[in-house]
């Protein structure tokens, strides 16, 4: 009798069955609740006209009015420059602590400071800009005081483009450190006493081996730099205040109140940006495969 | 000749990215600690920390955000951890699934969110096919907006939070220790507050952490969804004041180096076991 009451049903089996679904229901409510229905609520809004009837009106739109267009152009480029800027520079970093012959003290300092620089982002890194770069910040003043060059008569401006993209950088670069000092360790040893062998110099050894494998990394990281700046809202807005019409400021100000005409022209410029960042990890996910080839 | 040999193996170009980049973080951090500390006209001291501090409103925002980051926390552990175990225990089938749904806020920016949020919550729930209202919008009342807020920020940390607390299961065998606690007689409550939960204590902290980091200063679901949190109080700080905002800026970055020091401190040897392979 006493033998039956052991639950021996109650063992863990790696075979599952439709019951054990209801352990993760907690966690897909939550998901549908604060993911999925927001999103869903956007896709649907996107393709429905001020009557509540489908469109592809507002779509279509996206491309025709020039601001909106314009906005995304801008929000791309800014994201573009500082993914490509961030990421080499992040890279160069990166080399130095890993395999650039730097100690490992070095190292450690550098990806804990990448650590809090990647998070430190929206209205403190704006004021932090303002005050190093803006027209009496620290940098500036020095540039004028000690070498007699003053940035702003020579066309610098923080609240341009230039400007909002150097501010993205500070976080920028530190995600690249992080992302790159582990695929650089995945570098082996012996490939370059193979290729040292060989007779190749470090030049051939950089150009033919490491950089082929490690450049699916490379452009995946890039990437998730791009979809970084591309979200990016807070940082732009406490910087510029609006001055520079990125698309999320232009969607920011249609959550505000509808400034145009048709609110669901406002979800249609969210779904873009989702349709472009889903795009931009779908490209990561992809290039993620291709690394794991060689490295690990 | 062997100063020769040192100079060739020395690692000049390393140095010089290195202290480019060193460049790049420090001053514009300096550059603020320095603004921050001359409020005074030719005194150079910590009056706009004073003043910064002393501010009611600092005091209230400022507590409110570190309790919307706590709640958030303790949300996402009661949700993710029975989750993640059930998954590496029970499901294995649904890793990928929500592996995929854990990598979506990496899609949906957070001024993304917080319109998706505010259009689905902003009309009543009602009974479907009547107007019969079960629920008041949630963006109309001061629980409703703190339900949405700390929802959203949980799917700001999601990826951050789910990724820690499944790699501090993978290194402690969660099969093992939950079969053990079983024929000890332990039921599913003690084995995940009692046994799960204490061994993965390090991968909570740093999701924690990192959590805390992204909650505290947040501003774009904060002002969105009209809640005084710290964030929005800095933006419309820095609209029409100078010194202060320095101050608690400088302030926020020595938090979020101390949250990302204790992380680096306390994982420092996961650190060394990921970069081996």
């Amino acid at each position: 009798m006493t033998q039956t009451t052991l639950p021996a049903s109650k063992m863990p089996t790696p075979r599952s069955n439709l019951k054990n679904w209801i352990g993760v229901i907690p966690f897909f409510l939550f998901a549908v609740l604060f993911i999925f229905l927001p999103s869903v609520r956007l896709f649907v809004g996107s393709f429905t006209n001020v009557d509540g009837q489908f469109t592809f009106e507002n779509v279509i739109e996206l491309f025709t009015e020039d601001y909106i267009l314009n906005s995304y152009l801008l929000s791309i480029r800014i994201s573009a420059v500082t993914a490509l800027g961030g990421g080499i520079f992040g890279f160069l970093l990166a080399y130095s602590v890993t395999v650039g012959g730097l100690p490992r003290s070095l190292r450690s300092a550098l990806i804990t400071f990448s650590g809090v620089a990647s998070n430190f982002a929206g209205v403190p890194l704006a004021f932090a800009f303002v005050a190093t770069l803006g027209r009496t910040g620290f940098v500036t003043s020095v540039l004028k005081d000690v070498f007699g060059f003053n940035i702003y008569d020579a066309g610098f401006n923080l609240y341009s483009f230039l400007g909002l993209s150097l501010t993205y950088m500070y976080f920028q670069f530190p995600l690249m450190v992080l992302i790159m000092a582990p695929a650089l360790d995945g570098l082996k040893r012996e490939w370059r006493e193979a290729a040292e062998n060989l007779g190749a110099n470090t030049t051939q050894y950089w150009l033919r081996i490491a950089l082929p494998i490690l450049l699916p990394s490379i452009l995946g990281a890039m990437i998730l730099l791009f979809g970084n700046a591309f979200g990016a809202y807070a940082t732009a807005y406490a910087l510029t205040g609006g001055r520079l019409p990125i698309i999320t400021i232009q969607i920011g100000a249609q959550v505000r109140g509808d400034v145009l005409h048709n609110p669901n022209l406002g979800n249609a410029m969210a779904m873009g940006m989702v349709f472009i960042m889903a795009i931009s990890l779908a490209g990561y996910s992809w290039l993620q495969g291709k690394t794991e080839r060689w490295l690990r | 000749m062997k100063l020769a040999v040192w100079l060739r193996k020395f690692p000049f170009w390393s140095y010089v990215w290195f202290i480019l980049g060193v460049l790049y973080f420090v001053i514009p951090l300096l550059a603020t600690f320095e603004f921050s500390l001359t409020m005074e006209r030719d005194v150079v001291g910590f009056k706009a920390y004073e003043k910064a501090f002393a501010d009611p409103d600092f005091l209230e925002t400022f507590g409110y955000s570190v309790f919307l980051a706590a709640m958030t926390i303790i949300v996402s552990i009661i949700l993710i951890v029975p989750t993640a175990y059930w998954i590496r225990l029970r499901l294995p089938e649904a890793r990928r699934i929500v592996e995929f749904i854990t990598l979506l806020p990496f899609v949906i920016p957070a001024i993304i969110l917080v319109f998706g949020l505010i259009r689905v919550y902003s009309s009543p729930l009602n009974i479907p096919f009547t107007e019969v209202t079960l629920v008041e919008p949630l963006t109309n009342f001061k629980f409703g907006t703190n339900v949405l807020i700390i929802g959203g920020y949980m799917v700001l940390g999601l990826p951050y939070m789910y990724r820690s607390v499944d790699t501090g299961m993978r290194t402690v065998d969660v099969r093992t220790l939950t079969e053990a606690a079983q024929s000890l007689g332990a039921n599913w409550y003690v084995i995940i507050a009692r046994v799960i939960l204490p061994n993965i204590r390090t991968a909570l902290l740093s999701g924690s952490l990192l959590t805390f980091a992204i909650v505290v200063g947040e501003v774009v679901l904060a002002s969105f969804l009209g809640i005084s949190a710290f964030g929005p109080y800095l933006f419309l700080l820095g609209q029409h004041r100078a010194y202060e905002p320095a101050a608690l800026t400088f302030t926020t970055f020595l938090l979020t180096w101390a949250a990302m020091g204790i992380i680096q401190l306390i994982t420092g040897g996961q650190e060394q076991v990921a970069g081996a392979h």
